[in-house]
């Protein structure tokens, strides 16, 4: 029990850590998923295999993988000097948006086609007709998968803290390293991480109740 | 987008001025289907011409080749003296001033029935939003919806829908409008209601091409009708000349299956 009490202040900071890296990946995920998954419905065939190939590579890579070149590789290359946190976004944003990309073109799919032709029949650009009439109608189904794949993006991002960014899982490393009941440590971990997720798929499950009623 | 350009004449002999589409040559296949097989076809400025033919015969290609939602392997197609651009800005511009109405309607579920009508004109002619409203509820109004412009589609029956997706591709003021049978999904009694606004649109001197086979629309409004079989334009006769006389014994087949039942 006390370990939270003697260590509050790490733990926050941990709970902090793991909110701020999960939220900062999290965008960049979505930002960069919906994009490729532009790319991968794109009438441009060179933009359409760079869409498949970065699917393809990231989706198929183990994530420790990535966080490797991540801390190692990148730096010497990009950006010297650094943080693990912007490392550590990288890594799990790009990795997360393949499957952002993959849910967000499935939702496309599912999206009659006389829509889009009926777009583009008024004149509507490839872009226009993506953003103003197909994105929207693909939302509803996308929030669903969007949302297991923002929880597991959470639990993901416990690898972080194996690279010196301080997150709820490293504080919890911290401690048992020095000698505190294991049981505890991990409650209040786990506690941690659920109090993010619950949040996570409330949020998501009240947006999928708005979008039922706008229409 | 200046009209004073000359259009270049390319060897044909008609006074290109009034030739508004023209299908030279077109040539498409769907794998080994060999869909639209040498077309040649003109549509004058002004003109309805109501295409038909048994299913299957390459009608909604060729319908979706002069605005090109479908590719063309060989020939070409100009439409107001220009060649269809490849995918792009371009091609965007031209589609806007080639209204399409679908069978399936294909309104935006997402939208109003008055944003389906504005959101052409403030996203593609970036018309400001009160003039693309006033216009939306007068074009509504003109096809008899006006009282639904709150609704979403869903919520409207087919013959309104269809209404609506006139109004829709008139609000960009289109050259010419292409109708790939616009009636086939409606239950009959709502026929009449949408081919009475196509009707008031070709007196109003709209250049139109149709695809059904509403034999009394073709009968009124046609100006000349394409029989198509096979991939093939097989006859194209004055509407009269064809229901009464048809030369080929394709039409003539075909007529006697959907005239007598
Ligand atoms: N996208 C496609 N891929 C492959 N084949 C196609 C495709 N679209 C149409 N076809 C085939 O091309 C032929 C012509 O089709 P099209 O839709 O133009 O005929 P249609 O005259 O409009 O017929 P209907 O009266 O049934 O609408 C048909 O045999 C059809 O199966
Ligand atoms: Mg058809």
């Amino acid at each position: 029990m006390n370990v939270l009490l003697d260590y509050l202040p790490e733990f926050r900071d941990g709970f902090l850590g793991t909110l701020a890296i999960t939220a900062s990946s999290g965008l960049l995920a979505l930002v960069l998923g919906v994009l490729i998954a532009g790319f991968r419905v794109s009438p441009i065939p060179p933009l359409r295999a760079f869409g498949t190939g970065w699917v393809t590579v990231l989706r198929n890579t183990p994530l420790t993988l990535l966080f490797l070149v991540a801390f190692f590789v990148v730096p010497q290359i990009l950006f010297q000097g650094a943080s693990p946190f912007v490392l550590a976004t990288l890594a799990l944003g790009f990795y997360t948006s393949s499957f952002v990309c993959e849910a967000v073109r499935s939702g496309i799919n599912t999206v009659p086609l006389g829509q889009a032709e009926a777009a583009r029949s008024i004149g509507m650009t490839f872009t226009q007709t993506l953003r103003l009439i197909v994105l929207p109608q693909a939302t509803r189904t996308v929030l669903a998968p969007l949302s297991s794949i923002l929880i597991a993006l959470t639990k993901n991002s416990a690898i972080a803290g194996a690279f010196s960014f301080a997150e709820l899982f490293s504080v919890s490393k911290l401690l048992n390293d020095k000698g505190y009941t294991v049981a505890w440590i991990f409650l209040w971990t786990a506690l941690g991480y659920l109090v993010i997720t619950f949040s996570i798929s409330g949020l998501f499950r009240l947006l999928e109740r708005r979008m039922g009623v706008a229409r | 987008m200046s009209e004073v350009s000359v259009t270049e004449n390319a060897g044909g002999p008609a006074p290109a001025a009034d030739r508004l589409v023209v299908l030279d040559h077109v040539n498409k296949h769907f794998g080994a289907l060999h869909v639209l097989q040498d077309i040649d076809l003109t549509i004058n400025r002004g003109e309805v011409v109501v295409v038909i033919g048994p299913s299957g015969s390459g009608k909604s290609t060729l319908c979706r080749t002069i605005n090109r939602l479908e590719t063309i392997d060989s020939g070409s197609i100009t439409i107001d003296g220009k060649p269809l651009p490849q995918e792009g800005r371009e091609l965007a511009r031209l589609r806007a001033d080639v209204g399409m109405v679908f069978q399936s309607f294909n309104l935006f579920a997402h939208k109003t029935v008055l944003e389906n009508v504005m959101l052409g004109q403030t996203k593609v002619r970036r018309t400001d939003k009160a003039k693309a409203a006033e216009k939306a509820r007068a074009l509504l109004d003109r096809v008899g919806v006006g009282t639904q412009a709150d609704k979403y589609p869903a919520q409207l029956s087919g013959g309104q829908q269809q209404r609506v997706a006139i109004a829709r591709a008139l609000a960009m003021d289109p050259k010419v409008m292409l109708f790939d049978e616009p009636t086939s999904a409606l239950d009959p009694e709502m026929i009449n209601e949408v081919l009475d606004v196509m009707q008031q649109l070709a007196r109003d001197g709209m250049t139109m091409v149709v695809v059904t086979h509403e034999m009394g629309f073709a009968r009124s409004a046609a100006n000349r009708v394409v029989f198509m079989a096979d991939g093939r334009i097989v006859e194209e006769a004055e509407p009269n000349q064809f229901f009464n006389n048809p030369r080929s014994e394709r039409a003539k087949d075909f007529l006697s299956k959907i005239l007598h039942h």
